[in-house]
């Protein structure tokens, strides 16, 4: 829908532009531009020369076993932590969802999670789990190491990342289920449909819309949200068992200097952005068109 | 039968709450305890209240690698960042919606997907080359680079520019009647309407920016920038020997301000959140 009436003039809509235009250009298009160009080039031990290198960062990023397995692992990662933080968002969500006394105090001590840093939900889990310290970890017994035990970490880092996502699926899913119109709830119960068969084949299809647009929303957070979480308490490791995507792109790049291999990492990586955010889009129409 | 079903809600969602209040009170307890009880091990979930100026002390307190900057000034270092980066991209983005909802100027189309085209990069995705960028610009160790990467970026221009759109044309036509230029109508007419966008879009703003991790811990190398965040995970490295209930108090200062923004601003912030969509 275009809008008929508008205030004429050419040169403030272009300086109202321009701030966010600036930024735009300075802190995006420059560098994606600078991590495709790096990405096909190589310097020297030097640094004083660069050298186009064709696809070869590409050639050498996807023939490393150790990339491959990082993949494997952030995908593994990801869906954990997606399945976790939707599964518990969706069963607090569908509890408060009736007439319950405390339904609102229950939605305030269950939303606050959100404004928890995923650096600082690190910590916090530390406090739980460490085997000294830790008020659950240290009755784990002798052998609880997430220190030396790859298993280990990688089940703590996702039980963090998850923890902190339960509210947004949980806001989420409260409104999605408020949408759905008593009279429907009142006539499949009048039809005998109760409890979990009432939910299984009604509420759950009618929330289908929204737990596709919640994936992705989980998907792209476990992907590049969590650094913080990660970085924390395993620093990716042990022996890079928790090693995302996003921690081996900080590794690589910052602390290991290797700077055409990193980029073909960032390029690899925004590729897959752009197709979980064109993903989100999709789902985001369905969901405001439902 | 329906009270037995709620009695099973009850016992579902109190363990919900429970799930995620209990790590925090252990946090809170612990941070009145004695760090040696705490470093064996003996960590009690009944807080010790002779303890309580823990959390008054938590403020001077110096991390090793901090060289002489307390946590009063980091948690003041993230409050300015987050508040530089929630007023920055609600005001940046509020104006080039404007623009572009009710201009017609050359390239408008090119320019609005150009900008739409941020929502594709997120900042851990592009921090190397990013990074190169902002130390070309002398902006490391500077406000300008804590905020400004992060201030750039399409999700409230979007907001804005589908909130603006719903205005009603005979309103822009009254105002141009009664003589008003389209900044006096952006003041008097636009902001107005959107305060309640504003509101929302500023308590998730302020929770992204107070959150932040990585991007500081690229930017503020010195510990003059350093946030609270950055501060916290540099005192439980392995190498520091730091008393734990200093650093129980201090994250306990740190997810204060965040808490009490989204608990304070909930409606505002859980209608923001379901409109944005991240």
């Amino acid at each position: 829908m275009e809008r008929r009436t508008l205030f004429p003039g050419k040169l403030l809509p272009i300086a109202l532009m321009v701030p966010q235009l600036l930024l735009t250009f300075i802190f995006f298009l420059w560098p994606a531009g600078r991590a495709i160009e790096e990405s096909v080039t190589a310097a020297n031990a030097f640094g004083t020369n660069t050298l186009f290198v064709g696809f070869d960062n590409f050639t050498a990023l996807f023939t490393d076993s150790q990339y491959w397995s990082s993949v494997g692992r952030t995908l593994f990662f990801c869906a954990a932590v997606s399945l976790v933080a939707m599964s518990f968002g969706l069963l607090f969500a569908n509890f408060t969802d009736r007439n319950l006394r405390g339904k609102n105090w229950y939605r305030t001590f269950l939303i606050w999670p959100y404004a928890v840093a995923p650096a600082l939900s690190a910590v916090v889990w530390v406090f739980m789990a460490d085997p000294q310290i830790g008020l659950i970890g240290r009755y784990l017994g002798p052998n609880w190491n997430y220190g030396l035990n790859g298993n280990q970490a990688m089940g703590l880092v996702i039980a963090a990342s998850a923890w902190k996502q339960v509210s947004y699926n949980f806001i989420f899913y409260v409104a999605a289920l408020q949408s759905i119109p008593r009279s429907l709830t009142e006539a499949a119960t009048l039809d005998g449909a109760r409890g979990f068969t009432r939910f299984r084949t009604m509420i759950w299809p009618l929330l289908w819309p929204t737990t596709m647009f919640l994936l992705v929303v989980n998907l792209v957070y476990a992907a590049f949200d969590t650094f913080g979480t990660i970085y924390a308490l395993t620093g990716g490791g042990p022996a890079g068992a928790t090693e995302t995507l996003v921690v081996k792109v900080y590794e690589d790049g910052y602390i290991g200097n290797d700077i055409g291999g990193s980029a073909a990492q960032s390029v690899a990586l925004m590729v897959l952005v752009v197709a979980l955010v064109s993903l989100q889009f999709k789902f985001l129409n369905r969901r405001t068109a439902a | 039968m329906n009270r037995q079903n709620n009695y099973l809600a009850h016992a579902v969602l109190i363990f919900g709450v429970l799930l995620f209040l209990l790590p925090i009170w252990v946090m809170v307890a612990g941070a009145t305890q004695h760090a040696g009880a705490i470093a064996r091990g003996d960590i009690s979930l009944i807080p010790d209240r002779h303890g309580l100026n823990i959390f008054w002390q938590a403020l001077f307190f110096k991390g090793v690698a901090s060289a002489g900057y307390p946590v009063w000034h980091m948690l003041l270092v993230s409050f300015a960042m987050a508040l530089g980066i929630a007023v920055g991209k609600i005001a940046i983005s509020l104006i080039s919606a404007f623009a572009v909802v009710f201009f017609r100027f050359p390239l408008r189309r090119v320019m609005f997907w150009t900008i739409f085209l941020t929502l594709m990069l997120p900042v851990e995705v592009r921090i190397i080359p990013s990074f190169a960028v902002l130390s070309s610009l002398h902006l490391v160790n500077t406000y300008g680079g804590l905020t400004l990467p992060l201030i750039a970026s399409a999700t409230a221009t979007l907001l804005f520019r589908q909130v603006f759109a719903a205005i009603p044309d005979e309103l822009v036509e009254a105002a141009r009647l009664d003589g008003a230029g389209p900044l006096t109508f952006l003041r008097d007419m636009v902001l107005p309407v959107s305060r309640a966008n504003i509101a929302a879009l500023f308590v998730i703003l302020f929770v992204y920016g107070w959150n932040q991790y990585l991007w500081p811990l690229l930017v503020a190398s010195t510990p003059a920038y350093s946030t609270i965040v950055l501060g916290i995970v540099q005192m439980i490295s392995p190498d520091e020997m730091t008393p734990w209930n200093m650093i129980m108090a201090t994250t306990t200062l740190a997810l204060l301000p965040p808490i009490m923004v989204v608990i304070l601003l909930q409606r505002a912030f859980v209608r923001g959140l379901t409109d944005v969509d991240k």
